[in-house]
């Protein structure tokens, strides 16, 4: 092979940075009139807020609707690190404050919109025998919860206080069953596939986690209302959002009829506003 | 002599350019936190655990890829047989693989309904969730990096030594213990460094198979996934000891590999 002349690799720089421009150009540019709503959603509404951003696509065409689905404080973490999202819609209270607090927030926009609560699961086969959460402390159950920052571990830390709290389980069933935990999941969409896998014998998930299709692999057990923990779900606009008027009105969808129909599907109790 | 100059002034813009990219990131970790914060969050339980986990696991999966591996290595690069691509490309198999894919097959395979758990599960013995399934996660997908390395070691032996023992009447095992192995030595020795390198950031694998337990399952890169959702000071601190090490790593297979002739 002949070596090229230095011109000729002049000319391969010069070609490479064209590329790159051309190619940062391209990204940047828009087919005019669409938008694209970026939707930081809590991983336990993948499957309601997949379905509410095609029905809303289909009523709105020049609305593109992105989602990043995963657990809150992930979220949380990265819009504190300064990612850019129009919606922030999270599982929890604390963390939607958290932002609220560090100025991330069109505070006037932010508002509760959902209740969930958390429920028991285990695989159909239920090798452990559980038939309640009155089960979670016997030795050698294998336990999956959250850990204490992703919103739903952290309802279940607060329902087991509640548990403990009564003289009827006391601090002795707190512990037995923390003693049980084999796994801290960072999402709570990582613990239906380990249950419906027969991998673990328990976990407390959302009342909402269960799809129909889960119903054949996994069994699910309410958690008496005296120590359940109801999540309440806000969402709101964040302050750097470039596109505010079309974040309300997705949101507005959300809260609609349409919205609260396939929420209350999934098994939310979506609040009216 | 102009065109020369415009090259040289191209090259050394994009080098630039891209040693930036690559440095400012690392740096920025540094810069994220002060000594004192870095000092005082090595003594958190969630840090020690995972330091000390991710350690012991790295060592024991080095250890079992280097039994297995080695003898592995010296037949494909010194028998031909038939079938030996095949052995090849499934020994390699796990670089390529993404760690998700990785995770999902252990699971699929010595899961506790998995085709190889489920009997393991009649006499009581469950893999998943324990230290175990973190190592047999890193030796899953940092044996290639030994494996490949060692066969290329070995091949670079030049069979007269090999050939000058055996007429001397070294038995085939005498003359790979005294020969050929020392000979491949630094090769070997780098491949084991990389290994143990790619076992301690295991990540994908290992969070699907083994989940994640303080002390039991959570390595250094599961417990800077986890710590970053709440305590980000402990995350920072994780990664730059990740940072050294691998940057130790990196030098060292550099020195060992120099040494070589």
């Amino acid at each position: 092979m002949k070596v090229p002349t230095p011109a000729t690799l002049v000319a391969i720089c010069l070609l490479m940075i064209a590329g790159l421009l051309v190619a940062g150009c391209t990204t940047t540019e828009q087919a005019p009139e669409t938008t694209t709503l970026t939707v930081f959603t809590a991983a336990s509404l993948t499957g309601a807020f997949t379905d509410i951003g095609k029905a809303y696509e289909a009523q709105n065409e020049n609305v593109k609707v992105d989602f990043v689905f995963d657990g809150s404080q992930t979220l949380r973490t990265q819009i504190e690190q300064g990612a850019n999202a129009d919606i922030f819609v999270s599982a929890s209270t604390k963390h939607m404050k958290a932002l609220q607090d560090g100025g991330f927030m069109e505070n006037s926009t932010v508002t509760p919109f959902l209740g969930n609560s958390l429920a028991l699961i285990v695989p159909v086969e239920n090798q452990a025998g559980i038939a309640g959460v009155a089960d979670l402390n016997k030795p050698g159950v294998k336990l999956v919860i959250g850990t204490k920052d992703v919103p739903f571990g952290d309802y279940t830390r607060q329902m087991l206080d509640k548990m403990a709290a009564d003289p009827a389980y006391g601090q002795a069933y707190k512990d037995a069953v923390m003693k049980n935990v084999v796994s801290e999941e960072t999402a709570v969409s990582s613990v239906v596939p380990k249950l419906a896998l027969g991998e673990a014998d328990a976990a407390i998930v959302y009342k909402s986690d269960v799809s129909k299709d889960d119903l054949t692999k996994v069994t699910r057990f309410d958690i008496p209302a005296e120590y359940n923990v109801v999540a309440t779900y806000p969402l709101g606009i964040l302050a750097e959002s470039a596109s505010k008027t079309e974040a309300a009105s997705f949101i507005a969808f959300v809260r609609g009829p349409d919205g609260s129909a396939i929420l209350t599907e999934y098994g939310f109790d979506p609040i009216s506003g | 002599m102009l065109w020369r100059a415009v090259l040289t002034l191209l090259t050394a813009a994009l080098l630039a350019l891209f040693l930036l990219f690559i440095t400012l990131p690392v740096a920025s970790l540094f810069l994220r936190i002060s000594p004192e914060e870095f000092l005082s969050s090595l003594t958190e339980p969630v840090v020690l655990d995972a330091l000390s986990l991710s350690f012991v696991t790295a060592t024991v999966s080095t250890v079992i890829v280097v039994l297995f591996g080695t003898p592995l290595a010296l037949v494909n690069a010194r028998r031909d047989y038939r079938g030996r691509e095949l052995v090849d490309t499934l020994t390699d198999l796990p670089i390529v693989l993404p760690p998700a894919v990785a995770g999902l097959a252990l699971l699929m395979a010595f899961g506790r309904r998995g085709v190889v758990g489920q009997y393991l599960d009649l006499f009581g013995i469950q893999i998943g969730f324990t230290t175990l399934a973190v190592v047999m996660a890193q030796v899953f997908v940092a044996s290639p990096f030994y494996i490949r390395q060692a066969r290329a070691s070995f091949e670079a032996v030049d069979s007269l030594y090999e050939d000058a023992a055996r007429t001397l009447g070294a038995s085939p095992g005498t003359v790979a213990l005294r020969i050929t192995i020392p000979l491949a030595q630094a090769g070997l020795v780098s491949g084991a460094i990389l290994s143990f390198a790619r076992a301690l950031g295991e990540f994908g694998a290992t969070i699907m198979f083994a989940g994640n337990f303080q002390g039991r399952t959570q390595t250094m890169p599961l417990a800077i996934y986890t710590t970053m959702q709440g305590d980000m000071n402990a995350a920072i601190s994780l990664s730059i000891i990740l940072v050294v090490i691998s940057f130790a790593v990196i030098s060292a297979v550099k020195i060992v590999t120099r040494r070589k002739y």
